[in-house]
């Protein structure tokens, strides 16, 4: 760390090395592309994981609200893309519209999911989130009778992608003797977004409402005796998280054109609070390195498992899509055995652990 | 001109009333205690004020009737508690730990001179500002709290036994600051199962019995009262 800290305080150096990071991610998608086009898609999903994790570190890292459930938000946003800009209702409208419209609906379940477990605490509001994690899943499923709104387990299909300024997302535009394609196109617009994102959360942190959701996280009595409206900042942590998914839902639809219930189960709740458990739990950065890692890893796995078997046995003996699943288990259990409080443990989680209290909130 | 008046002040938890119907008055100033047995209501009487109990009766403050307002309104209202068991936040730093005692406050110059003012009460805090609060012992948690509490600049501030589980000799010093912050103005109501400790700090007393007052006066009238002896001095 000491000459990470040395580079931190030269202000050259930490704007020269901000320079090198933002040309390197400029750079990546054309890097990718040459080891093959699925890698670019790989990284656009790994971005909207990492969206959907620190909109999770909000609610589960911030204040302290262990959300089992998140992926709803998700589904939500990616539904609310889906049903204004496809013929399935025959709305199409444009992506700047949709966007912010998909993040008021989700904060608006995420409002409805806050209000009723403002009392629970732990295990408790773990199995209510994950309770209503599934209903909106099955609602999704199911909400194509008596009125068709979602077309159950169907989906939705051939919805709009992203338009800027006449240019389509969807497909590959040529630029001089390049071909930007449409994937490479939504990963700077992804990252763009992230940036967004990555720059209100670290504002949050550092204000007055992330320090009243610490405040919360760490005694919620005492944090009503400081004059924090413990009420209104937790549902507050519930509707910000809840938008950031959201929006991270509504790029999914327009990125994947086809959406159904089956992308929104509870697994994928479970990976997104492991990608913001392995990565550290309210440390932001820690958060897009966790979330960046599981993303990447199994399609990694995926790639080299079955090569490695060829090469080691002569034949593929397990198949690659269960031992991927088992290496990266493995992987979990390691990674929470020697590094318990993340790869990059925010601070106080650091302290939490090495002093080894128990506040015994569970959360 | 009292700050805080307390009447008939009833406390239920589901069928239980805790408290049962109380008058109590904490005039500008003053630092008066509430002593009495376990259970007898006291910690429930100081949930009532700050709103942490929902509470029937009248309790009006500064004029103003806030039964019934939510704690963080009160808060704001001056009305600081350092709460029973301390209620520190264990995983942040003595420094954060006080930020948050300022956090209704935006004067961030005087909430700066503030922490020098809590430092100076409490010499110990300075040495330790950037430890964590849950790794010091409980006389300096306790310390920590009034010191958190202050920050807010209150009006009014509850104490809640400041004096339980702590070693004598740090009861000593906790109370040695009761008094002086008692001195420099600051109103107080101070709850104690520590009689003779509260009732030599306090310049009026009022005596809790299962959730009513059995007896009020003057601390040092209560001191001498052969009934409070004989229940509360252990003699």
């Amino acid at each position: 760390m000491g000459t990470l800290d040395r580079v931190r305080a030269d202000p050259r150096l930490k704007w020269a090395g901000v320079a090198l990071i933002a040309v390197a991610l400029l750079a990546l998608p054309f890097v990718l592309a040459m080891a093959g086009t699925a890698w670019v898609r790989i990284t656009n999903l790994a971005i909207l994981f990492v969206l959907l994790s620190l909109g999770l570190n909000i609610v589960v890292g911030f204040a302290g609200l262990l959300d089992l459930g998140y992926i709803a938000f998700y589904a939500v946003g990616a539904y609310v893309y889906a049903l204004l800009a496809s013929p399935h209702f025959g709305l199409h409208l444009p992506w700047w519209a949709i966007l912010p419209i998909g993040a008021a609906v989700a904060c608006t379940f995420g409002v409805i999911l806050g209000a009723p477990t403002l009392r629970l605490r732990g295990d408790y509001l773990a199995i209510v989130t994950l309770g209503f994690g599934e209903i909106i899943r099955i609602f999704l499923n199911n909400l194509s009778e008596p009125f068709n709104l979602t077309n159950g387990p169907k989906g939705i299909a051939t919805i709009d992608p992203i338009h800027v300024l006449g240019v389509d997302f969807s497909s590959a535009t040529r630029i001089g003797d390049y071909a930007l394609t449409g994937t490479m196109k939504y990963y700077y617009f992804l990252l763009a977004v992230l940036l967004v994102v990555i720059v209100v959360n670290l504002r949050l942190q550092d204000s007055r409402i992330g320090r009243a959701w610490e405040a919360i996280r760490e005694d919620e009595m005492a944090a009503r005796s400081m004059g924090i409206d413990t009420v209104r900042m937790k549902l507050l942590a519930f509707a910000m998280g809840a938008s950031f998914g959201g929006v991270a839902g509504g790029m999914f639809s327009a990125i994947q054109g086809f959406i159904s219930p089956e992308s929104f189960i509870l697994t994928e709740s479970v990976m997104v609070l492991s990608m913001v458990v392995l990565g550290g739990m309210g440390n932001i950065w820690g958060v897009v390195l966790g979330a960046v890692l599981l993303s990447f890893v199994p399609e990694i796995l995926r790639y080299t498992v079955e090569p490695a078997q060829r090469m080691l046995f002569g034949r593929s003996l397990i198949d690659p899509e269960v031992i991927r699943m088992l290496l990266f288990g493995l992987a979990m259990v390691v990674m929470m055995l020697f590094r318990p409080a993340g790869l990059l443990p925010s601070a106080v989680r650091k302290r939490e652990l090495s002093t080894g209290r128990d506040d015994g909130d569970g959360a | 001109m009292s700050l805080l008046a307390l009447e008939k002040v009833e406390v239920h938890y589901g069928g239980i009333r805790a408290v049962k119907g109380i008058d109590l008055v904490v005039g500008q100033g003053e630092l008066v205690c509430l002593i009495g047995a376990n259970g007898a209501g006291k910690t429930t009487t100081l949930r009532a004020i700050t709103g942490l109990a929902h509470a029937g009766g009248r309790i009006v403050y500064d004029g103003e009737d806030i039964a019934g307002a939510k704690p963080h309104e009160i808060a704001r209202k001056g009305i600081a508690l350092v709460p029973e068991g301390r209620g520190v936040f264990p995983q942040l730093t003595i420094e954060e730990n006080l930020a948050m005692g300022a956090y209704t406050r935006g004067d961030r110059a005087a909430v700066a001179g503030d922490v020098e003012r809590v430092f100076t009460l409490f010499p110990r805090l300075k040495e330790r500002m950037r430890q964590t609060a849950g790794t010091m012992s409980g006389g300096e948690q306790q310390m920590l709290a009034i010191g958190r509490a202050l920050m807010s600049r209150p009006r009014l501030l509850l104490l809640d036994e400041p004096s339980m589980g702590l070693a004598p000799i740090m009861v000593d010093r906790i109370f040695e600051v009761i008094r002086q912050i008692a001195g420099e103005g600051v109103t107080m109501l101070l709850v104690e199962q520590n009689a003779r400790l509260a009732l030599e700090a306090s310049r009026r007393a009022y005596v809790l019995e299962s959730g009513l007052v059995t007896l009020s006066g003057e601390a040092s009238a209560l001191l001498h009262d052969p009934q409070v002896r004989q229940a509360y001095l252990g003699e």
